[in-house]
């Protein structure tokens, strides 16, 4: 077996625990720290994939920066443990978790029996991840996108202040009714 | 100048003026206007370049080749700059309207008319897209965008709960949509429209993962365009949101979304394709009867919820869930005649709907009050005018045959007989035949029933006002000249 | 021997000078604020063990592990344990990508030094890493089930993120002129031209400014030591540690503190290059002996000693910042000016080239 090959499987192994913990988890703090540790984990996959920078940009912007975020704010609100809100089974959550498991089943059967995919991984996807093509990739063939996604994150902040800023509708935002 | 730089002039706008505006309100935070007007010039701007485009694909400048800037990740077609031109002229009748909606209940900000650019650019792109990658963009641009749009009353719970809903069910259904892309990109190994029609005529894609990211995919954007069984999130949040956001989210949100599965069906089943001669058998025609199945259960679930509603709001977001499905109808014909059809209804839906949701916002009082049937009693007397047009607009919405609403309703049942689906028009008619019950309902309120309240309130003659009788005197024309209409969709495709 | 053989001890025996020069750092950094603060303040200092006071800091580690280490009941006990080992795992592993000198040829094979110093993210590396600190302080003050350290934690955490902003951007001007991310060929960009002095300090110098003032937002140093401000929390997020976990804050602050000169000197002041490297290649040191090796790492150790001392110094005349001051200094000084700076760094690049 290839160094690849092993490292791949520890990794993924772990991502999918990591990731099942997040889930599974009631304690927000847990859930969170799993999810740092999967983020660490895709890092090291794409770091199998030779995309060095992609791996340390994914640790920087999300395990570096969004998470610490997730954490502040869970810190901020001192949640304690979830408290469970149902317990017991409802009808509900068995038609949720019989759906859930056939799309889980037709993804394996899918995987399984349908072989790979067509589109094989080239001698030239070494270099993409690599800072200096990546950069070239952007401004050239991916422009146009690149500058739109930079709209799409400017109407995020727009609507985290319009949403959570403190007095935005003056007349509104008082505590009685100042409608006539 | 080059070629494409013009046809790329509606995106360049949307997207520098949606960055001006805020950055104007930022260095003058006291302008009251500025995202007023802004906001009006810019979409004005748009439109006029999307139109100019539209002459400009009639006159036959083909531009496939030199698609240098965006590299072939857009497309300039007719098609696209139609929906460029249906979707300013949905967000120019918002800003126009929003101005005394957000007035009265004193919520105006100048974030609210940014928004609307934020979203009027994620349709754009939406209908150019070429690319799975800016599909992707386009969609989550314009969610985003009605995310925060549908909680702008932050104040009223009924408004953040329509945006968390919202944001929760989109942000899970933008799961299957890209796992389905990633399945459409495995199996093909292209992310280039035309290049995946190619891999699935020559039979290079690979049958199962094809089949299977199609479907997410469909499931994907069934959501977006509120389909069943992926409604559930429609009728609160179009009845939660503000009433100016509702009119836009049902209208141009939902032209949008079907516009792309319009690109998206007509990639991954091409028409005419027959698969018989080939080795790997890709039978993507299946998805039709899936869409055609899809299409007749939203019809039939919008237009039996829409009967026991009581509030005029709901009732307008479930029949908006079955007008959905009609539009589907033009997909699952999946010809020319379909699409047309499809993109004829989505105008003439965009004025009904508008217009009836501007009259609801004229009569709403305080973000929720008003809304209900019984609200509506002898309206005739109270505002003889507006009842005679939210008449109007229910007989276009029930497809009444001089309205434009009829027509559209008209080629979109031929086009799926001409394909063979008969008994999809079959079920269209009964559930258009439901549907009147409550649309005729709510005319009977207004004028065969009379309430205590017979003075009434005067309303101003304001921007709102002047809306409500352009917008009837449009639908008004198409219905009276619906060939003309066609026949300019048609010049597009 | 083979390659690989070869390369399993090279990094063993590296590794493990490296953690001990690292823990030696952080005694001596302890020693010499001890001693400093005491020369500022006109006292006299650690005098009683050992000669000068030497052995004071070795002093100080065994009254750490002597200690009973006190866990509160309240505590989550997974968190309240894993903190201090992941603050000293990450201020440890950012030496990993650290050149100390440029190499040595041993027989037909070149040992760089430095665990992994050519790598190309090395600069995203440090930012990485540091970026990932933040937690175990979080954590410590979330898992003590303490006023105080939550609060600490907090205060930790937001200004963390708010200094890594203009200090990730005042490092783009720099990468953006040496048109690389491996801090050897930084270093190297440095050497090579105005006789070994070309120096990032001299063509960055507001960006240098801006990474010198966050740096001492990252490293929790005063003026910016608010997670552990004693006279409002008592000890921030450490106050519920005590014994070696508590050691290990402190061993990881000055391993940090050390991180952050270190990074300083690599960046902007040529890290381990020599000035006039022709006069050196002229008396016979050149490139991959062991004496110009150790001559670099002199060089660059001496700028490490600097910079430390004038942490030191600082935190023994400035005084704290107060929240908001530190949180304006943060995104309505320092950030705007990083921008500017990135532009106006670009701007030259383009028009005028370098």
């Amino acid at each position: 077996m290839a160094l690849t090959t092993i490292f791949f499987l520890i990794l993924s192994v772990v991502a999918i625990g990591t990731a099942i913990g997040t889930v599974a988890s009631r304690h927000p703090v847990v859930s969170a720290m799993n999810l740092v540790l999967h983020f660490l984990m895709l890092a090291g996959l794409y770091l199998t994939l030779n995309a060095e920078f992609i791996a340390v940009l994914q640790i920087l912007v999300y395990a570096g920066a969004i998470m610490v975020l997730v954490v502040f704010v869970i810190l901020l609100l001192n949640l304690g443990k979830e408290d469970s809100l149902e317990t017991g089974f409802t009808a509900r959550k068995g038609v949720a978790m019989t759906f859930g498991a056939a799309f889980v089943i037709q993804i394996l059967i899918l995987f399984t029996s349908a072989g790979s995919f067509t589109h094989e991984i080239t001698d030239k996807s070494v270099n993409v991840g690599q800072v200096k093509n990546l950069g070239y990739i952007l401004f050239t063939k991916y422009l146009f996108p690149f500058e739109y996604i930079a709209l799409l994150l400017l109407v995020a902040v727009v609507g985290a202040l319009l949403l959570g800023k403190k007095k935005l509708f003056l007349e509104r935002d008082l505590p009685e009714k100042s409608l006539k | 100048m080059s070629s494409e730089f013009i046809l790329l002039l509606p995106l360049i706008i949307v997207g520098v003026m949606s960055v001006i505006s805020i950055l104007v309100d930022a260095i003058n935070p006291n302008s009251k206007n500025s995202g007023y007007y802004l906001s009006i010039v810019s979409i004005v701007a748009v439109g006029g370049f999307a139109l100019n485009n539209f002459y400009l694909n009639i006159s036959g400048i083909n531009l496939d080749g030199a698609n240098l800037i965006t590299s072939n990740m857009l497309s300039f077609g007719g098609f696209s700059a139609f929906f460029d031109l249906l979707f300013s002229i949905g967000a120019l009748l918002i800003v126009l309207n929003a101005r005394n909606y957000l007035d009265t209940v004193k919520t105006e900000l100048n974030e609210f008319y940014n928004l609307v650019l934020y979203a009027l650019a994620g349709m754009m792109v939406m209908a150019h897209s070429n690319h799975l990658l800016t599909l992707f963009i386009g969609i989550e641009l314009m969610s985003i965008t009605f995310y925060i749009m549908a909680g702008y009353f932050r104040f009223a719970s009924q408004s953040v709960e329509a945006s968390l809903k919202y944001f929760l069910l989109g942000a899970f259904s933008t799961g299957f949509l890209v796992y389905g892309m990633a399945m459409l990109y495995g199996s093909t190994g292209s992310m280039f429209f035309p290049e995946i029609t190619v891999a699935i005529v020559s039979g290079s894609a690979n049958n199962a993962y094809l089949m299977f990211g199609a479907a997410l995919m469909i499931m994907g954007l069934s959501f977006k365009s509120s389909a069943f069984p992926f409604h559930q999130w429609a009728p609160d949040v179009y009845s939660g949101a503000p009433t100016v956001v509702t009119s836009f989210m049902s209208t141009a949100g939902k032209a949008a979304a079907l516009s792309a599965f319009i690109i998206i069906a007509k990639t991954i089943i091409p028409m005419g394709f027959d698969p018989t001669g080939l080795e790997s058998a890709v039978n993507t025609d299946k998805l039709i009867t899936a869409i055609a199945a899809i299409s007749a259960l939203t019809m039939l679930v919008g237009n039996i919820t829409a009967l026991v509603q009581k509030n005029v709001k709901r009732m307008l977001a479930y029949s908006s869930v079955a007008h959905a499905g009609y539009m589907l109808m033009g997909i699952v014909a999946n010809t020319a005649a379909g699409w047309s059809a499809l993109m004829f209804y989505a105008v003439v839906y965009t004025f009904m709907q508008i217009g009836a949701f501007i009259i609801v916002g004229l009569l709403e009082r305080d973000t929720d009050k008003n809304l209900e049937y019984d609200d509506y009693a002898g309206l005739s007397k109270r505002q003889p005018a507006l009842a005679a047009i939210m008449a109007l607009f229910m007989f276009s919405l029930a497809g009444i045959p001089p309205m434009a609403g009829f027509f559209g309703k008209y080629y979109l049942f031929m086009s799926v007989i001409n394909t063979g689906h008969l008994w999809l028009a079959l079920i269209a008619v009964v559930s258009s035949i439901i549907s009147v019950v409550f649309y005729i309902g709510l005319i009977v309120k207004m004028y065969f029933t009379d309430s205590e309240d017979v003075e009434g309130e005067s309303l101003p003659w304001n921007a709102s006002r002047m809306l409500v009788f352009v917008t009837s005197a449009v639908v008004l024309i198409i219905g009276l000249n619906p060939g003309g209409m066609l026949s300019f969709i048609k010049s597009a495709l | 021997m083979s390659d690989l053989t070869f390369t399993l001890i090279e990094f063993g025996i590296k590794a493990a000078i490296i953690i001990n020069i690292v823990l030696v750092m952080a005694s001596v950094e302890v020693y010499l604020e001890r001693k400093i603060s005491a020369w500022i303040q006109n006292r006299v200092g650690p005098n009683r063990v050992g000669p000068m006071g030497l052995l004071q800091p070795i002093a100080d580690v065994v009254k750490l592990f002597m200690k009973e280490d006190l866990v509160p009941k309240a505590a989550f006990q997974g968190f309240h344990r894993l903190a201090p080992l992941l603050t000293l795992a990450v201020a440890i592993g950012v030496y990993a990508v650290i050149p100390y000198a440029h190499y040595v040829n041993i027989g037909e094979r070149t040992v760089y030094w430095g665990i992994a110093p050519n790598i190309n993210i090395g600069v995203l590396f440090i930012l990485a890493m540091t970026s990932i600190g933040v937690y175990g302080i979080t954590l410590a003050g979330w898992a003590s089930n303490s006023k105080y350290s939550l609060l600490g934690g907090l205060r930790s955490a937001a200004q963390m993120i708010s200094y890594e902003l203009s200090m990730g951007l005042s490092l783009l001007g720099v990468i953006l002129i040496a048109g690389t991310l491996s801090l050897n060929e930084i270093i190297l960009f440095q050497r090579d031209g105005w006789y070994g002095l070309r120096w990032m300090v001299f063509l960055q110098p507001v960006g240098f400014l801006i990474f010198l003032v966050s740096s001492f937002a990252e490293t929790n140093r005063t003026p910016f030591d608010l997670p552990e401000a004693e006279p409002e929390l008592v000890g921030g997020y450490n106050t519920e540690y005590s014994g070696m976990k508590f050691g290990m804050f402190f061993l990881a602050e000055y391993a940090n503190m050390a991180t952050a000169s270190a990074f300083l000197s690599l960046l902007y002041f040529g890290g381990w290059s020599l000035p006039f490297p022709e006069f050196w290649d002229s008396i016979g040191l050149i490139e991959g002996t062991w004496s110009r090796a150790l001559l670099q790492f002199g060089s660059f150790f001496v700028k490490l000693m600097i910079f430390i001392v004038f942490f030191i110094w600082v935190r023994w005349t400035v005084p704290r910042f107060r929240y908001d001051q530190l949180m304006n200094l943060g995104w309505k000084v320092l950030l705007p000016l990083s921008i500017i700076n990135l532009f106006v760094t670009a701007s030259v690049i383009i028009f005028f080239g370098l």
